[in-house]
């Protein structure tokens, strides 16, 4: 065994060099071959390579650090320089670390030097690294020998968890301590269950129930029997049109039998339509393409990873929800990301303790995303970025992924005898407990306890997973597919074989390292991998598909007709279940719920210059361009994308919606949007549900897509729902989505929750994030070329504005920058909006509109000034003209974020027809496009309140 | 001949877009993984055109291009050799122009001339950008060709650089074929219209017979003429600016 440590140094002038410390049989030849023909690129780099002890008997001048992964941290370059070995045949090398090394110009004190390390080089949970003012050989020496030690040879071991006849304190510290986060009476009945068996349970078997069982796997919140009470009245309520807020109004509460039954699964029921092939039951909802196609949606959150390592957690939530889609036998074929972020400009002397920068974790999480959906080469085609001081230690990531299956390709049939066949990456003890951890609420230590549940992604090995399925399904190979996704393996042979039993044999199972315990295998949540049931005469077909692709796939075991799962490694029996307990033997939790209306806010001085105010709006991180975000994410691969994110004369204005066209030969299209306002939320969620469906549909019909073949998903991000406030909230919001489903006959086919989005610091403060939903939505358009942007297109056009304004600046965007908030939120008229958007709708398909854009955060204002800067043409509107059912202030006008509003852009000779098709629906021509690059809205005296030259407009949202 | 073979390796990603573009084209496009080609179960000569498309081939880990190129010197080095001196159209797009440069096809016959490194930014870049093509180039996908061309490009590591007196030989066989411009027509070093800070606004090469062509825009995404960003405010063109590229190429196939 021989080591060697080669350094790759840029020629441009840099502070960093690259490192590889290489182990195994090596003569220094084979050194100077990887070197020279592998690991640097003789135009770009120069590099030198020494026996790893000679290197380090040199001195290093100056103050260096040194960063590795820590061991057992995925390490993709490293695995990439085995393969690269292998290639070139050199068979010798055993062992490949990757390495940066940064020179820094400190100071004199090496904890000054440690502490700027820590918050700008390097992630402590997931890197190691050697530290110094001045290199010593045998510290440094220390630290390389470290990161080759490979772990202890052991003894599988099963253990038996003493669970007969204990305490109720004592089940709450076993629950506890082994991040089961498990309840009481779950506890209770696990116990219960072992005590009829007559024996203990096993570690593999307490951790498999703790999985299963677990809020991500089984949303018990969403499943919970609710009683609700509520102070004060929502006032007079039109049962007809919210028939779920006013069953809340009751006299004596209400009581819920579950949020998913009552409301979203009922609403789906009333509103389904034949196109929709599969809701609520499958790894994404499915709806009908056309007569060949299907199309699938899911929507995840990655919300705790990305707290701690924003890279890896991001990275790991876009791989994950695209094996949610290749889980339901479908090409992946676009993703979404919706991210939610302290502000970026906090003051680091605001942040608590173990809590990472706003900034820091925006960087991440962005290039997480963008690194694993640029490498499976599947578009980011929409999403959105919120900020909130409330997002600080608790940051939201929203990954989409769409698919696109042969209509009936994916089968859902497994038979006892059938193989149960484990593909892609390899098993480590990275992921354990991620079920469990995102069911418990951060604190200052968090870090510290649950690093393993953090990961980094290998989206190679994931692409070329998805490669070898995509052909497997077409050849008809398995009877059966799911990912491998949270509560591990545990989580996909259960569910897999919950109506047959399964038989286990971990010992099969390929691990990453040695070292690991038979109930970590079991639940690892390790990624890139799938699970697949096999007949038995299609496991060589598919073992030999998979090995000429370089893809690793091992049978594990097989499916049974015993109802049982057992789990083995060799002798040792680490699980026997029964699947029946193991399904439905669950406790149904009784939560209660009490509604406080939020306070009206004080009023504010009303004399703003709204220019200024403008400005400042544009410039508000919520409303300002993403650009610098979008860029990074290529939204172009598979050549389908017919609407791009960022649209305009330039290409950097702010779409409404992402058009893609899936099929070479067909121009029929897919609509993707989003709607999200925590700021409604703080206020009402039943109002901010209303809002967030209406700002979906308002998305997609602002680009084309027709509002009634339009499908939504959900996804819940909230606080404690044990907290009474806090489910108080989660009601209102899916009373919401139910009353919204329904008004609009639009189905959700698939939905999440994320619970339990609360920080604990230090001093024991807990904060909750902002009641958060988002509602993605998908909708088809029969013509792509039917779709349209929201830039202006031509001066002398007229601009309409669709749909009703009141005065509604409760959470408007304007107040946080120096504008008023009243304290209204903005309450979508169930009774009108579905017929504008449908009018809308058939406006466009008329081929009589220019432009649309919808209006949302920061109202017509903000709508006006980006349909403006975007298409490079002044507008010059009257605020006047604008259609209202009382009248209104200027100011109201301007900054109401009233739902259901379009701004849209005509031609003169289309304005007969585009009124036509609008008929009785409420909608006025408030001004025209000008050549003349400004901005000017008139009072309703008709003087300029707004007169802003567009690159100063531009130029503020660009800021 | 008239089949074209689009490589597949893991990690590569944009060999289906690649196919339709060809097939639109007339050719007959066949995605074949590498593994094949060295075991032997698919012959590189029994096809009359290569295209080597965009994505992350081994995750790009060791650079761009890298390990895939590593993979054909060792393993298909003959056949390619063979291939290209028969003067049989090859292609490669994004990561696929990466592989060429780094297995030395590109610009002529020799690892270590030229590279393609971080851009400039270092952001991965998705937009659309404006080339120049020079019509005096011998690149056979270009023929004909001249003007502006429209195409998206999508990469982090595009940044084109080679020596002095590398780059005057380049410039002297017109083997630079395409080159980022600016809004006056000129190639150009500035972002964002040079979207990687390429030397000289490099964004394509071919080899001195012209029979190998990299490039890092995207013509497999822009075939159709819903895929211009600007059809909506200019009208639709009957194809997307990225068709002629891939129609030379199926020409020039079927005359070797």
């Amino acid at each position: 065994m021989s080591a060697y440590l080669v350094t790759v140094c840029p020629r441009e002038a840099d502070n960093h060099e690259r490192l590889y410390l290489l182990a195994g049989d090596l003569s220094s030849e084979d050194v100077q071959r990887l070197t020279l023909e592998l690991l640097h690129d003789p135009v770009a780099h120069t590099a030198t390579w020494q026996a790893l002890d000679a290197e380090l008997a040199a001195p290093k001048a100056g103050a260096l650090v040194e960063i590795a992964f820590r061991p057992g941290v995925t390490d993709n370059e490293a695995e990439t320089i085995l393969v690269g070995a292998r290639h070139i045949g050199i068979t010798g090398l055993k062992q490949a670390k990757t390495l940066r090394r940064v020179y820094v110009s400190a100071g004199q004190d090496e904890a000054v030097l440690r502490q700027y390390a820590g918050e700008h080089l390097l992630n402590d949970l997931i890197e190691t690294a050697y530290i110094t003012l001045e290199a010593r050989s045998a510290e440094r020496l220390q630290f390389y020998q470290h990161l080759l030690q490979l772990p202890a040879p052991h003894t599988p071991t099963v253990t038996r968890v003493a669970l007969r006849g204990v305490s109720d304190s004592e089940l709450e510290r076993i629950s506890r301590e082994g991040i089961l986060a498990l309840s009481l009476a779950e506890m209770q009945a696990v116990r219960d269950y072992f005590e009829d068996l007559g024996r203990d349970p096993t570690d593999g078997e307490l951790e498999t129930l703790a999985q299963t069982w677990s809020e991500h796997c089984r949303h018990k919140t969403f499943r919970a029997t609710i009683s609700y009470q509520q102070t004060g009245s929502d006032g007079a309520i039109d049962p007809a049109l919210h028939p779920a807020l006013a069953e809340l109004n009751a006299a004596n509460g209400a009581t819920i039998n579950g949020l998913l039954n009552h409301y979203l699964r009922s609403a789906t029921d009333a509103v389904s339509n034949a196109a929709l092939l599969s809701a609520f039951v499958d790894n994404a909802g499915i709806v009908a393409f056309d007569e060949n196609y299907e199309i699938s949606f899911k929507v995840e959150t990655h919300n705790h990873p990305s707290a701690l390592e924003p890279f890896g957690g991001a990275n790991t939530g876009v791989g994950g929800v695209v094996r949610d889609v290749l889980g339901v036998s479908a090409k992946p074929i676009a993703v979404t990301d919706v991210l939610c972020f302290g502000y970026p400009d906090l003051p680091e002397s605001e942040l608590s303790q173990g809590v990472l920068h706003p900034r820091r974790i925006r960087e991440g999480v962005v290039a997480g995303v963008r690194d694993y959906g640029n490498k499976l080469g599947i578009p980011n085609v929409n999403g959105a970025v919120w900020y909130d001081h409330g997002y600080t230690a608790n940051p939201l990531v929203f990954c989409g992924t769409l698919g696109i299956a042969p209509r009936g390709s994916h089968p859902r049939g497994v038979q006892p005898g059938d193989a149960i066949v484990v593909i892609g990456g390899r098993t480590g003890r990275d992921g354990i407990h991620g079920a469990t951890f995102s069911s418990v609420e951060l604190t200052h230590d968090t870090a510290e306890t649950v690093g393993a549940a953090v990961q980094i992604g290998d989206p190679v090995t994931e692409k070329t997973v998805i490669d070898v399925l995509l052909q497997a399904r077409d050849l008809g190979l398995y009877s059966a597919i799911t990912d491998c996704g949270a509560g591990g393996l545990s989580s996909a042979v259960g569910e897999m074989g919950e109506e047959t039993g399964a038989v286990v044999e971990l010992r099969d199972v390929p691990l990453k390292y040695a070292g690991l315990q038979p109930w970590e295998i079991w639940i690892s949540e390790a990624q890139e991998r799938m699970v697949v049931s096999v007949p038995p005469q299609n496991v060589q077909t598919l073992l030999d598909l998979c090995r000429g692709e370089d893809v690793e796939a091992t049978v594990i075991g097989h499916f049974t007709a015993d109802g049982v799962l057992t789990v083995k490694h060799n002798q040792l029996t680490v699980v026997e279940l029964d699947m029946a307990f193991l399904h439905s033997g669950g406790v149904q939790f009784k939560l209660n719920a009490a509604w406080q209306p939020a306070a009206k806010p004080a009023a504010k001085p009303a004399n703003v210059d709204h220019n200024a105010l403008l400005k400042a709006t544009l410039g508000q991180p919520i409303v300002a361009s993403n650009e610098n975000i979008v860029r990074t994410y290529d939204h172009e691969v598979q050549a389908a994308t017919v609407l791009k994110p960022l649209v305009g004369v330039d290409e950097d204005g702010p779409g409404d919606a992402g058009v893609l066209q899936p099929l070479v030969d067909s121009r029929r299209g897919v609509v993707l949007g989003c709607g999200l306002n925590p700021l409604y939320g703080k206020i009402d969620p039943y109002w901010m549900a209303l809002a967030a469906v209406d700002e979906a549909l308002r998305n997609i019909v602002a680009a084309g897509g027709d509002p009634e073949q339009t499908w939504i998903l959900d996804n819940f991000c909230w606080g404690d729902p044990k907290l009474p406030d806090r489910l108080a909230g989660l009601v209102r919001a899916s009373a919401g989505c139910h009353d919204a489903a329904l008004a609009y006959r639009t189905p959700f086919i698939s939905g999440k929750d994320s619970l339990n989005n609360e920080y604990r610091d230090a001093e024991g403060k807990r904060v909750a994030i902002p009641p958060t939903l988002l509602i993605s939505a998908m909708a088809l358009v029969p013509d792509v070329l039917q779709t349209i942007s929201m830039d202006a297109k031509a001066a002398g056009n007229a601009i309409y504005l669709v749909g009703l304004t009141h005065d509604e600046r409760g959470g408007a965007v304007s107040g946080l920058v120096g504008g008023i908030d009243n304290g209204a939120v903005p309450k979508v008229n169930l009774a009108t909006a579905p017929s504008v958007h449908k009018a809308m709708h058939a406006a466009i398909r008329a081929n009589s509109v220019r432009a649309c854009h919808d209006l949302s955060e920061g109202g017509l204002a903000v709508a006006a000034a980006e349909m403006a800067f975007a298409g490079g043409f002044g507008l010059s509107l009257e605020l006047s003209a604008v259609p209202t059912s009382t009248a209104l202030s200027a100011d109201a006008l301007l900054w109401s974020e009233s739902a259901t509003r379009f701004l849209v852009e005509v031609a003169p000779e289309q304005a007969a027809n585009f009124e036509a098709q609008l008929g009785t629906i409420a909608y006025a021509k408030i001004g025209h496009v000008i050549a003349e690059p400004r901005l000017i809205i008139n009072d309703l005296a008709g003087q300029a309140l707004i007169d802003s030259d567009l690159a100063a407009l531009k130029a503020a949202w660009q800021a | 001949m008239t089949k074209v073979l689009v490589l597949r390796a893991p990690g590569i990603n944009c060999d289906a877009e690649a196919a339709e573009a060809l097939e639109l084209a007339g050719a007959t496009a066949e995605r074949v993984h590498v593994n094949r080609l060295a075991e032997g179960s698919v012959q590189l000569a029994d096809y009359g055109m290569l295209l080597i498309p965009g994505g992350f081939a081994y995750g790009d880990h060791l650079g761009a291009g890298r390990m895939l190129a590593v993979d054909l010197i060792y393993r298909l080095r003959e056949d390619l050799s063979r291939f290209v001196a028969d003067g049989r159209p090859v292609l490669g797009i994004c990561n696929g122009f990466q592989v060429l440069v780094k297995t030395g096809l590109l610009p002529s016959d020799n690892v270590g001339q030229a590279t393609l490194i971080d851009n400039a930014s270092g952001n991965y870049e998705c937009r659309w950008i404006k080339l120049g093509l020079n019509s005096a180039s011998p690149c056979i996908f270009t023929q004909g060709l001249s003007g502006t061309l429209d195409l998206p490009v999508g990469h982090g590591e595009g940044r084109f650089l080679t020596d002095q007196a590398t780059f005057e030989k380049l410039q002297a066989n017109n083997q630079i074929v395409v080159q980022y411009l600016d809004q006056a027509d000129q190639p150009t070093m500035e972002y964002p219209a040079n979207p990687n800070g390429a030397l000289h606004g490099i964004a394509g090469i071919c080899n001195p017979a012209g029979n190998v062509f990299g490039l890092m825009p995207h013509p497999d995404r822009a075939f159709l003429p819903q895929h211009h960003p600007q059809w909506r405010r200019r009208g639709l063109d009957k194809e997307g600016p990225g068709m002629a590229i891939f129609r030379n190429g199926v020409r020039a196939m079927a005359l070797v």
